[in-house]
């Protein structure tokens, strides 16, 4: 590869780090008494699960023991302790996929890291079935057949709450990862075909 | 001759008449000149916000009403100077100081002028101030949060009419005291009063970061009344302007006895100047008691100080600062035009409005010329004094405000209409009818450098056939009008809380961006704060009980208390751990010889309660806060004797 596709393939890798910086996806909760502009969210970063405002997952955290829901607590998820090693772990690959200059590794990073975010998808929802199916039997609000998994992408009611659940600006920067990189083979390809 | 009899029966004659002529018109449909866009004017639909607040004196109820313009929509009453047991004021253990005073606890107070914290003349939006008139003092409230903070009583005044009214950069807030009475108090023979009765003109002293009040000094005056007063700005910085009547010095049947002078006067007061004389030490320090009574934000709670002394300043400790301008006849308000070079005298009994000129006034010092000496004071020429009089304006001349555009209105209390005049040539330009008998009038920044000359809101002071009749006891009244074209025009009538005096407005903006939401839990510094369920105890010393309880949706931690015996002090101190917005929690318990606590998020307020009998007692919560509130209950046991050893449970 030419140095134009080793510094698309080091920024592709870079671009990673923009997860320690933005959240990967959100969920918001609007409701009657949490209208646009009031309504309540929480933030999924790599390293965190927090509340779009300060007091935010406190209060979904209260609204949840009417229906049972276990508290969300940052300490109980292991993940994000791992996530951020892998996240380095991918920024640092790509560096050196960069520094070796070879453009089928870039094929295998992009396979990498789509498989990092496949099983990170299925791992965020499998919380969320664990939260949206194991309440407290005694819960204050019983519904026969009702459960309140909050969907991986898109719009749902559950009770009086219109949960959305999208991907954030942290998830772009890992498809500008993907794109950078992809880019880096496609061009080093065309150049070697022109030769 | 015009005999005072016969004058006070010519003006009982005229109330007479222009209320026959006020009622024929009010035949009219909508009550006059109501023009038809009037309703699309005030409609504010829903979930829209109004462009102003206002800020409205409760008069006797001793409060403050806030309200939005143009709609007349009323969003709370702010509790001052009188109880309110709907917001735990006065009842709280954390409120109760605030309604000290060296007359020991006073649940109510008669509030009349509301003025807001400026910055070269202009609202800031950081506080509001007021008057207590009854037992002297001045409250500050916090516009984040719409509280009261501080209120200190004044000594030596007798009646806290001539106040707050701050300077331009609010360095000052003032009182001149309506009745003059002996300074020291002391027991004398009311028919003393030309020779022993005093008046106090008190300046307190403005923190400009914090608010906090501190008297700085008073003036002992002439036993006049003082009425009411407008700091100069601009050119007049420096000046207050204080209009008083009863120079006739009458203590007995004052309506007529103190309306026989021809002219009362406006007492300009150069407070830089005594304040500089007051710094240097001049004066004597008096011993007299007054309370000082602050909230303290971070600890959620009140602490009233009885402070001992203040310094008094006298003509002779500050020569060439006080003057006194002659002014046509008993004048009550005293408003300063937006340029401070015009300052407007309302002589209830005057048949001209006199415009008095501060670069008129500083020449007529500056020449030395005085007409006599009272008590050290100079008395300036009339003449001397005189921008122009408004001539013929109608009857009963009061309070006067601006808009800003070159014109100043007057409200009429005995004409009861509104009365547009100008700036440039003291001419009459317009006048509309009030319904009825218009006390103060407001337009937003009215009173300042830089009004938003839009609407004009009349504060009345009869409605008689105005609205639903409720028994005697009739609404008091606002009426908006447009005042941005030529002609004056009504847009509604709204009524109000109490009787409202004064009221101050101003752009929306300016207040709500600063609204606080709630109070963070980590900031709450109370002593008896308990910050998580786990932390909740029931603690006795002595026959004295503290609960430390917390409430949060849906549920208070602790529910069942056993242990408390009959003649205990239960002291309740509930924290509601709610980080949310608009999720108060409410708490009453059975039998409660005071009030409820409402506790808004992060706050810990604490009721006294003191069980009569044995037996159980339910406690709940009093404010609808979730789905499960029917179920925010429990129950405290009252023992006849036992060990008194406390028992609760526990998450």
């Amino acid at each position: 590869m030419k140095p134009l596709h080793r510094i698309l393939t080091a920024l592709g890798a870079l671009s990673l780090l923009g997860l320690f910086v933005f959240p990967m996806w959100s969920i918001t909760l609007e409701a009657p008494q949490y209208p646009k502009g009031s309504e309540l969210g929480i933030l999924i970063r790599i390293n965190n699960v927090e509340g779009t405002r300060p007091n935010d997952l406190g209060n979904i955290n209260n609204l949840n023991h009417y229906i049972g829901m276990k508290r969300i607590e940052v300490d109980s998820i292991p993940e994000l302790k791992y996530m951020p090693i892998i996240v380095l772990a991918l920024v640092g690959l790509g560096l050196l996929i960069a520094a070796f200059g070879r453009r089928w590794m870039n094929l295998v990073w992009i396979a990498l890291l789509t498989a990092a975010g496949a099983l990170g998808l299925y791992d965020f929802w499998l919380w969320e079935y664990d939260y949206g199916h194991n309440l407290d039997p005694h819960a204050i609000i019983k519904i026969e057949g009702m459960s309140y998994q909050p969907p991986l992408f898109g719009t749902e009611q559950l009770l009086n709450f219109s949960a959305s659940s999208y991907p954030d600006i942290g998830f772009a920067f890992i498809a500008l990862g993907a794109l950078l990189v992809g880019l880096a083979w496609w061009l080093s390809r065309k150049r070697t075909t022109t030769h | 001759m015009v005999t005072p009899r016969s004058f006070l029966r010519g003006l009982f004659v005229l109330i007479a008449a222009i209320s026959i002529v006020s009622c024929s018109k009010d035949n009219a449909p909508s009550g006059g000149a109501l023009s038809g866009d009037a309703a699309q004017r005030v409609y504010v639909a829903p979930g829209q916000k109004d462009e102003f607040y206002d800020f409205v004196s409760g008069g006797f109820s001793g409060q403050v009403a806030v309200y939005g313009l143009p709609s007349g929509r009323l969003f709370r009453v702010i509790p001052v100077f009188s109880v309110d047991p709907e917001k735990g004021w006065g009842f709280t253990e954390e409120t109760k100081p605030m309604l000290n005073t060296s007359h020991g606890f006073i649940p109510w107070d008669d509030s009349h002028h509301p003025d807001l914290s400026q910055t070269g003349g202009v609202a800031n939006g950081k506080w509001l101030f007021i008057n207590g008139n009854n037992t002297p003092r001045i409250a500050r409230i916090d516009l984040t949060d719409f509280r009261t903070k501080e209120i200190i009583e004044i000594p030596n005044s007798a009646g806290n009419h001539s106040s707050p009214f701050s300077t331009e950069n609010s360095e000052y807030v003032v009182s001149g005291t309506r009745f003059s009475v002996p300074i020291p108090q002391e027991d004398v023979s009311i028919t003393t009063y030309s020779e022993k009765f005093k008046g106090a003109l008190t300046f307190v002293k403005v923190n400009q970061t914090s608010g906090a009040m501190d008297i700085d000094f008073q003036l002992l005056v002439p036993g006049f009344d003082y009425d009411l007063a407008r700091a100069g700005k601009g050119p007049s910085h420096d000046w207050m302007f204080m209009s008083c009547y009863n120079t006739e010095k009458a203590n007995t049947m004052k309506e007529i006895n103190a309306s026989q002078n021809d002219k009362d006067f406006i007492i300009a007061i150069n407070w830089k100047k005594c304040a500089e004389i007051a710094a240097s030490g001049k004066g004597t320090i008096m011993n007299v008691d007054y309370a000082h009574n602050v909230y303290d934000d971070a600890k959620q709670s009140a602490t009233s100080t009885i402070k001992k002394s203040i310094r008094i300043l006298t003509s002779e400790d500050i020569k060439g600062a006080l003057y006194y301008m002659p002014t046509p006849k008993s004048p009550h308000g005293c408003d300063v035009d937006p340029s401070g070079e015009l300052i407007v005298g309302g002589g209830k009994l005057a048949t001209v409005i006199p415009v008095m000129s501060f670069s008129k006034m500083i020449k007529a010092i500056e020449s030395g010329k005085s007409d006599k000496i009272i008590d050290g004071i100079p008395v300036l020429n009339y003449k001397d004094c005189l921008a122009g009089e408004v001539v013929r304006p109608g009857l009963g001349p009061l309070h006067t405000e601006f808009d800003g555009k070159g014109y100043a209105y007057t409200s009429m209390f005995v004409s009861s209409e509104i009365v547009k005049w100008s700036l440039k040539d003291f001419k009459v330009v317009d006048r509309v009818p009030t319904y009825y008998s218009i006390g103060h009038l407001g337009i937003p920044g009215g009173n300042s450098t830089k009004p938003w000359g839009k609407y004009l809101i009349a504060y009345n002071k009869i409605t008689k056939d105005r609205y639903l009749p409720t028994g005697p006891e009739l609404a008091q009244s606002a009426q908006l009008f447009d005042i941005s074209g030529d002609k004056i025009k009504l847009l509604l009538d709204f009524p109000t809380i109490g009787e409202p005096h004064y009221a101050v407005a101003c752009p929306a903006d300016l207040i709500m961006k600063n609204s606080r939401k709630m109070y963070q839990l980590s900031e709450n510094m109370h002593p008896y704060a308990t910050k998580k369920e786990s932390d909740t105890k029931v603690v006795r010393s002595g026959n004295e009980v503290h609960v430390y309880m917390t409430s949060i949706r849906s549920h208070f931690s602790p529910d069942n208390i056993e242990g408390v015996k009959v003649g205990d002090k239960v002291y309740w101190h509930v924290t509601n751990l709610e980080q949310d917005w608009d999720v108060p929690h409410g708490f009453a318990v059975y039998g409660a010889a005071n009030s409820e606590l409402l506790i808004m998020p992060g706050e810990t307020c604490t009721m006294l309660w003191e069980p009569k009998q044995a037996g159980v007692f339910p406690f709940y919560c009093s404010d609808f806060c979730s789905a499960l509130h029917q179920e925010m209950q429990g129950y405290v046991r009252v023992s006849n004797g036992g060990s008194g050893a406390m028992s609760w449970n526990k998450k």
